[in-house]
Parts: structure tokens; C-alpha cells; sequence
């Protein structure tokens, strides 16, 4: 475990921008041990530290090493496991054919969804960003969806995006297109229509750009301007690359967001775990859930978690490898 | 280079500038109203349907984006009451889950960011390090253990009318989150030195500079802890999909699942429960957007 902290939290510090890499920077650069305080200072503190020291014990460390045996069990929900080995990884890669699917519907998703949300996002970000008066109030509007339920959020959208009768495909009828999507009954448009509702919390992103925006010293563009710069090469050479400490950090937040999606799905399929038409909408994490807590299946859903981990992992890394070359940190 | 001569010439430059301006000014506002459109007119088509009585159908053509002429009360007193699936029990179940996530995420939190901002102990950095690194513990790898732990140990789905299964949503509350911790100790940081020092002078001890005048000047990022506990509670789905088995104490996400997947849905009354869904978050929301925009900002949480 300590490897694998380390070599997460390394890099960490050079996100600088904000988020999780801040404060771990903060860390890396401090680099002090602590300094000890009198003895009562020292047994007042790890009073107050208490619940956390708990909670991290019984709620981390004991269930993430549970996790390494439990994979290599055959546990069921309600009859402990025996040791199998690695027979669970196998059977992921060999014997369960919804394995493959459940890892190209991500992988897809991961496609479709982080540029979408990164690209719109920062979209939206510039237009807030414009000084005119009512953004205020625009913000405010477009991070609604942020705050509201996931569940009512998916009841809403699946209902608006019923194929006969949602409201969305009547005004697209209305507009003169014939013959609009099925979107959830369609194998071919089910992402789509997850992506239609993701897009409805655009204000998230929005608002996180527009802080990184807000940070770029309005000099910068003045002395460009009075160099003749236009307003694509002010983006292009000015905004992208201050902003691109935060684009990085939106890119780690929506890959780890995508990989773990389950949510809109789950509650329109029901607690059974099924997933849209022909499997479309079977995310990695409904297969879990179904191998896990439909079927009961504990000790292989522990190693079908260990399997996206591990992905989860190689791609993070894979995007802190690219990060030298397309992220730039102020001096 | 006579006046007359320059002045159409700067006349038609400052035209031009002033047309693109305006031609910029425009599109800004035209496209913030079609996202605005896009944010509320899904919103305003659920009042609708909300609003309308039984006989009237909800889906029409073409789609009504704001309440017609009906403005039918009673389907939210229906959605709150109906007797197999009461809106109202379900949200004083949320609200009291919510409550006591709350005291436990403000009472936790604050104590361990008391810790880390102001006293000094061995290994501190060390710790907080590792407090920080939890933010990137893979959660579908703890999910299953965690599961199993608290089936093991009996906090599972309801025993003798005790909800056990509110045990798992509500205990690992009182032992922090990184995010808030993070939070509060920086906000912490910046309440002078001085007012510790001259009560300890004064014979305080650790817990009363702690109770008497931290927590006190914390309050403004105590607020954005609870705002940002009680939106994750009430919108869970999650953990009580996981840990509850008697609809008598499902929380409004749950059952609002449950009802659309049940054959024979009313949808004025689903669109009705919805809002009932959306409604606490919006109303807490308008009231603390400033510093929960605040708070996305600095630490990067994301809704």
C-alpha cells in the first residue's frame, strides 16, 4: 500500500492548480516530520485525532486488506469463502462473458464522456467568464443541476427522453425531424442518452474552469492585445496553457468519474441490475453490482473491483506520463 | 490630413468595432439563454406534469415546458401521503439521516482539523499525508469488504423495527472526510495564534481553546461542511440501496427508484415526488451558493 500511495501522491504535487494536488504538494514541500509537542500536547492530540485513527482502521485498512483475500475466495454472501487462488481473476478474463462487455461499454463511455464534458465545460466557462452584466445569475442557474439527486435527476431525464412520448423527442417531432432516436431502448443511442443527462450538470465543470480563469492576470491579455494579438491567438497562447493545470485535474476527476459510473443506470434498471437494451448500458460497476449483490458473489466482485482498479491505475498513470507535455505551471 | 478627411475614416472604425461588439455581446447572451433554456425548461416541464390532476395526461404534443392551466395541489399531497409509497416518511427518514450526518461530520471533522492546524505532535505530517492520500483510495475496491463487514457485524436492513441499516450510513460520519478536513484545517490556520496563546495563560486547555474559541470562529467553513453533508446524504442512493430492506425506512432517492421500475406508474405523482426529491437542495442551495461555490473552488469538490 505504501507504494502505491507513493506513487500517486508524487505527482500529485505537481498539479499545483488546486484539488487533491494542493495539499499534497503542500506536504512534499514541507517535508518536515512534525514537530513533537510536550507530553500533553502529543496525548491531546491523538485524543482528537480518535475518530479518525478509527475510522481509518475499521473502515480502510481492515476492509481494503479484506479485499486482497476476498478475491481469492469463492465467498458468498452468506457462506464464507474457501482460498481459490487466482481463480476469480481467471474466470473475469476466461469464463464470464459480460466481463468483455462491461469493459468495452466503459471504455466507451470514457471516450464519449471526458472530452464532452471537458470541451463543454470550458465552453461554458468562457462565456461566464465575459464581462457583462447577469453572470451572476447564470452561474447560479447552470450549477442547479449540480446540487440536485442523482436518482431524480435520472427519473427526469429518462422520462424526458422516453422514444414515443418524452418530451424531447416530441419537440423533435415538432421541429420537423421524423424520426428522432429511441435513445434508451436503443442499443446504438443508450450512451447518448446517459450523455445528454451528464451534460445537464455542465455548470460543475464550468464553475471549476471559471476559478482557474479568474486566476490568469488580466496583463497577460492586455500586453498581448497591444501586440497585436487576436482573440484565437490570446486563446490559444494565453488561456489554454494557464489553464491547463485545471483542464488536467478536470481530465483525472471525469477518467475516474467515468470508470466508476453506475448511477443514472441502476435506477432505472431496479435493484435486479439490468442493463438497457442488448447490454448497451452495462457499465463495469453494474456488473459488479450484479455479480456482487444480486447474485451474491462477493469473492469474485472483489476481484472484478481489483481489475478496474488496476486499469483505473494504469490509465492515471498513463495521464500523468502525458502531463509534462501539454500541462504548463506558472514559475 | 484634414479633419474632414479623417473623421468618416475613425467614424466607420469605431462603427465597425461597436457592430462586432455588439455582434459578440449577442452571441454570449444568445447562447447563455439556450443553456439556460436547457437547465430549466426540463425543470419547468416536471412542474407541469407535477401540477396536473389524474385524468389529465402528462405527455403531450407538443411537450409543455410551463404549467397550463392546471395547477392541481393535490398531487404533491398525494405523493406525500399515498399509502404504499408515503413521500412524507420517506423524507423525514432522509432529513433524519441528514441531521445526524451533519453533527457528526461537523463534530468529527472539526476535532481532527483542530489536531492537524494547531497542535504539534510526532508523526503529524506523516498523518496528514496519509489523511490526504485516502482521497484516492479506489472506492469500488472498498465496497465489497466494507459490505460485508457491516452485514457481518448485524448492521444490515432492519432487526426486532430497528433500522440496523442506518448504522453504515450514519457511523463512518463521526470519523472525518479528507475533503473536509483538508477544509477546515486550512480555513483553521488562519485564525491567529495569539487568541490559543492567551488562554492557554489564562489555564485553558486543549478542549476548551478547541470548544470555546476554534470552533466558534470555524463556523463560516463549518457551514460549507454541513452543506455539502447534508446535499451527499440526501441524494445518496447508494449506501441505502445497499443497507436497507424495509420500505419504511427507505429514503426519497430509494423510493423514488423503486416507484418508476414499478408497473403502472402515475407519472404526475412520480413528477410530483421528484420535485419533493429536488426541492430541500434547491432551497439550501439558494441560501449558501456563494460559499459553496467558494468551497467547490478550493478543494476542488465536485457536485
Amino acid at each position: 500500500m505504501a507504494t502505491q500511495l507513493g506513487d500517486q501522491g508524487a505527482p500529485g504535487q505537481e498539479l499545483g492548480g488546486g484539488g487533491v494536488g494542493a495539499p499534497l504538494a503542500a506536504i512534499y514541500a514541507g517535508g518536515r516530520a512534525g514537530r513533537p509537542g510536550s507530553k500533553g500536547e502529543e496525548r491531546a492530540a491523538y485524543l482528537f485525532l480518535a475518530p479518525w485513527i478509527a475510522g481509518f482502521v475499521f473502515f480502510l485498512l481492515i476492509p481494503l486488506g479484506w479485499a486482497v483475500w476476498l478475491s481469492m475466495t469463492d465467498e458468498q454472501l452468506l457462506r464464507p469463502g474457501q482460498f481459490i487462488g487466482l481463480e476469480n481473476y481467471a474466470r473475469a478474463f476466461t469464463d464470464d462473458p459480460s466481463f468483455y462487455k462491461a469493459l468495452q461499454v466503459t471504455l466507451t463511455w470514457i471516450v464519449i464522456a471526458v472530452p464532452l464534458f471537458l470541451i463543454s465545460g470550458l465552453a461554458v466557462a468562457l462565456l461566464l467568464n465575459q464581462k457583462m452584466p447577469g453572470m451572476g445569475f447564470f452561474r447560479t442557474v447552470l450549477y442547479v443541476p449540480a446540487v440536485l439527486s442523482g436518482v431524480a435527476i435520472a427519473v427526469l431525464w429518462f422520462t424526458l427522453l422516453n422514444s414515443d412520448l418524452g418530451a424531447v423527442n416530441q419537440f423533435l417531432r415538432g421541429i420537423g425531424i421524423e424520426d428522432p432516436p429511441n435513445w434508451f431502448q436503443d442499443p446504438d443511442f443508450a450512451l447518448w442518452g446517459v450523455a445528454i443527462m451528464g451534460m445537464w450538470g455542465v455548470g460543475t465543470n464550468a464553475i471549476i474552469y471559471l476559478a482557474g480563469l479568474q486566476n490568469i492576470p488580466p496583463d497577460l491579455y492586455e500586453a498581448a492585445g497591444m501586440d497585436g494579438a487576436g482573440a484565437w491567438q490570446k486563446f490559444r497562447h494565453i488561456t489554454l496553457p494557464l489553464l491547463s493545470p485545471t483542464m488536467f485535474f478536470l481530465f483525472i476527476g471525469e477518467l475516474t468519474a467515468a470508470l466508476v459510473i453506475i448511477g443514472p443506470v441502476i435506477v432505472i434498471s431496479g435493484a435486479g441490475g439490468a442493463a438497457g437494451p442488448a447490454d448497451s448500458l452495462l457499465f463495469y460497476m453494474l456488473l459488479l453490482y450484479r455479480r456482487g449483490f444480486v447474485e451474491g458473489q462477493m469473492g469474485y466482485a472483489a476481484a472484478l473491483a481489483w481489475i478496474l482498479t488496476v486499469i483505473g491505475l494504469a490509465l492515471v498513470w498513463l495521464t500523468f506520463k502525458l502531463e509534462r507535455r501539454f500541462v504548463f505551471y506558472q514559475a | 490630413m484634414t479633419p474632414s478627411a479623417r473623421t468618416p475614416d475613425r467614424e466607420s472604425v469605431i462603427l465597425r468595432l461597436t457592430s462586432r461588439r455588439a455582434l459578440h455581446v449577442a452571441f454570449v447572451y444568445a447562447c447563455l439563454l439556450a443553456l439556460t433554456a436547457f437547465i430549466v425548461l426540463p425543470l419547468g416541464w416536471m412542474l407541469t406534469a407535477a401540477l396536473k390532476p389524474d385524468n389529465v395526461p402528462v405527455f403531450t404534443f407538443p411537450p409543455q415546458w410551463f404549467p397550463t392551466k392546471y395547477f392541481n395541489l393535490g398531487t404533491f399531497v398525494d405523493a406525500l401521503t399515498q399509502p404504499n409509497e408515503p413521500y412524507a416518511r420517506f423524507a423525514l427518514n432522509s432529513l433524519l439521516l441528514a441531521s445526524l450526518n451533519i453533527v457528526g461530520a461537523v463534530l468529527s471533522n472539526s476535532l481532527i482539523a483542530y489536531a492537524f492546524a494547531r497542535l504539534n505532535f510526532r508523526g503529524k505530517n506523516l498523518l496528514f499525508a496519509i489523511v490526504l492520500a485516502t482521497m484516492l483510495l479506489p472506492a469500488p475496491v472498498l465496497l465489497i469488504p466494507q459490505f460485508l463487514l457491516f452485514f457481518n457485524i448485524g448492521w444490515y436492513g432492519t432487526v426486532d423495527g430497528f433500522p440496523a441499516g442506518y448504522l453504515p450510513l450514519i457511523v463512518p460520519a463521526f470519523t472525518g472526510n479528507p475533503f473536509f478536513i483538508f477544509l477546515l484545517r486550512q480555513y483553521m490556520r488562519t485564525i491567529p495564534k495569539d487568541l490559543d496563546e492567551a488562554a492557554r495563560i489564562d489555564g485553558a486547555g486543549f478542549w476548551t481553546i478547541y470548544w470555546r474559541i476554534i470552533l466558534p470562529l470555524t463556523i463560516p467553513a463549518l457551514v460549507v461542511v454541513g452543506v455539502f453533508t447534508f446535499l451527499g446524504v440526501w441524494n445518496d442512493f447508494f449506501g441505502p440501496l445497499l443497507y436497507l430492506d424495509d420500505p419504511n425506512w427507505f429514503t426519497v432517492p430509494l423510493a423514488l427508484a423503486r416507484e418508476v421500475t414499478t408497473v403502472g406508474t402515475e407519472w404526475n405523482i412520480v413528477m410530483a415526488a421528484t420535485l419533493v426529491a429536488m426541492l430541500p437542495p434547491l432551497i439550501v442551495y439558494a441560501f449558501s451558493q456563494n460559499k459553496l461555490m467558494g468551497g467547490i473552488a478550493s478543494v476542488g469538490i465536485r457536485g
